[in-house]
């Protein structure tokens, strides 16, 4: 890799042992993916919840600090473990409540701005068209790249904040051009009626084209989906798939034409996706009904929009007794809710709001175990994704099907 | 040192060499969906290595699946002691790479196929990533 003579300085220790560690680890990578160079980056944004980083991470975290490293970009951190305010009532171990208090300190030590949220992109900063970022957290990284034509690889935690501490990345994947040129194409003749089916179809797209090398190419029957749509279909191929970037002809930025897209790249699959397919995701669990523990709207957070179709629906009415309805956005969205008397509309009808956390990221084993919660309904796709492996039986439902769940205290046949 | 069944070339390649007995996972991994991260051994219910530690293995994988959480996940496993001895990949992306590099385990990718279709759970491997190598003996 060839480096400025600043970087060759501060690999050398000009800058400190911590800094060249850190700048080290970024050349060990970039070599690995034959990167040429390091890329200077704008912004950062990475996963820093202390459920993902453990003990290990904190320490890791914590040296980093003690060697008196700042950031050197604007640097946010996604969602973290626990709302302080709700972490009673979801009865989260004190270990984790004093766990994630010293990992915000650390966090701030560094000059990480701790807004706690996955939908940065939403509301805190959203990255110009060819901007380089060093991004965390997949749904963020599939929106910057693919919604906004901005320029990142997954960051994922330990180098997230190294590249917010060196000011850049290796130039590799999704900072180049190449890589960002579709090869799978894919007709969409569903209706696309919810969010939900943004995010079966995200499970369909993903699981068929897996691989963080494949770009989807979508090509529309349907009106021309929207920020929220758009945000469910990224986080869920890139859940399903581990895909990190797609095409929607016609509305992201660099895909005024199909071909365009493509860019003379060679397609390695081309498939449509009709009603049947999508119907076939929501039939996938829980197709026979019946009684559920828990409705979850979450992963990612919820936007000022989402958060007010489900308050303009509850108003007024009360959950059900038998399940616990929950959902996560940041705190400025909450504010914004809670200003416009939205935020009671949920919590009078016995909903739970929570702020700066993702409910993935709370130790749900834990409170499955506690509250003995096992049918799980949601419209997110990539929580019915993730949420198997802590022991949950999830289903994915139309938004308005996990109202009526949480209302009702059921699940209707399919 | 034991003589080598089959050598297997590898096309990406980063971490110091290993040795160790070899799970395979027949399907895509991730350390977020598939692992509990403290025990160290398959939690996601139906997987088919459920059950199975993760801990001291050479794990090996067509390819990888979803989040940005890998990253820190080996190097809690590793703190834990519960982490893999190396991982070897068909296809991967940065977030097992970024994870492993920073948890200083090794990791190779782009390994020729032939692997997948020889090499059992149970075999005793050696990665060699400055050799750009992965043997069976």
């Amino acid at each position: 890799m060839r480096l400025t003579d600043h970087e060759r300085h501060l690999l050398d220790g000009g800058g400190g042992e911590a800094l060249a560690r850190l700048l080290g680890e970024q050349v060990r990578v970039g070599d690995f993916f034959g990167a040429e160079r390091l890329q200077p980056i704008a912004n950062a944004h990475f996963m820093g919840d202390l459920e993902v980083l453990g003990d290990a991470g904190l320490s890791y975290l914590t040296r980093l600090a003690e060697a008196g490293l700042q950031v050197q970009v604007p640097t946010t951190r996604n969602a973290q473990s626990v709302d302080f305010a709700h972490a009673a009532l979801l009865r989260q171990s004190d270990d984790l409540v004093e766990g994630e208090r010293r990992v915000r300190a650390v966090l701030g030590r560094l000059g990480v701005s701790t807004v706690n949220t996955c939908i940065g992109y939403q509301t805190v900063y959203q990255p110009r068209f060819g901007e380089h970022v060093a991004w965390g957290d997949t749904g963020t990284v599939a929106y910057a790249n693919s919604v906004l034509g901005a320029r990142t690889n997954y960051e994922s935690g330990a180098a997230g904040i190294a590249a917010a501490l060196t000011g850049r990345t290796p130039a590799y994947g999704f900072h180049l051009d190449e890589t960002r040129r579709g090869n799978v194409r894919v007709r969409v003749t569903a209706a696309m009626r919810d969010l939900a089916d943004w995010g079966a179809l995200g499970a369909i797209v993903g699981e068929r084209c897996r691989g963080y090398w494949n770009v989807p190419v979508l090509e529309l029957d349907t009106a021309a989906p929207g920020q929220d749509e758009l945000k469910h279909f990224g986080a869920s191929v890139a859940s399903f798939g581990s895909v990190a970037m797609y095409h929607v002809v016609g509305v992201t930025p660099e895909a005024p034409s199909a071909d365009a897209a493509v860019d003379g790249r060679e397609l390695v699959d081309r498939f449509e996706v009709g009603d049947d397919d999508i119907e076939a995701v929501f039939g996938r669990d829980l197709a026979e009904g019946g009684d559920v523990d828990l409705v979850v709207f979450s992963a990612p957070q919820l936007s000022f929009f989402e958060l007010k179709r489900v308050a303009d629906a509850v108003a007024g009415r009360r959950v059900s007794d038998r399940v616990r309805l929950l959902l996560t956005t940041n705190a400025m969205t909450c504010r914004g809710l809670e200003e416009q008397g939205l935020l009671s509309a949920i919590t009078d009808a016995g909903g739970v709001v929570l702020q700066g956390t993702c409910w993935y990221v709370m130790d749900p084993a834990a409170q499955r175990r506690e509250f003995g919660w096992s049918r799980l309904v949601t419209n997110s796709a990539k929580l019915v994704n993730i949420i198997r492996a802590h022991g949950y039986t999830p289903a994915l439902r139309r938004t308005d099907e996990c109202i009526d769940a949480a209302l009702t205290g059921k699940l209707s046949a399919r | 040192m034991t003589a080598a069944r089959a050598t297997y070339s590898v096309r990406q390649a980063t971490g110091p060499a290993a040795q160790a007995h070899l799970l395979v996972d027949p399907v895509t991994f991730s350390p977020r969906y598939d692992l509990d991260r403290v025990q160290g051994r398959f939690s996601r219910a139906g997987h088919p290595l459920y059950g199975e530690p993760i801990a001291g293995v050479v794990l090996a994988a067509p390819g990888v699946q979803g989040g940005v959480a890998g990253g820190w996940a080996f190097l809690a496993m590793a703190g834990l002691g519960v982490g893999p001895a190396a991982l070897v990949f068909g296809e991967t992306n940065p977030v097992m790479v970024q994870g492993a590099v920073t948890a200083d385990i090794p990791i190779v990718a782009g390994i020729d196929p032939a692997f997948f279709d020889e090499a059992r759970s149970g075999d005793v491997v050696r990665v060699d990533p400055s050799a750009r190598t992965v043997q069976l003996l």
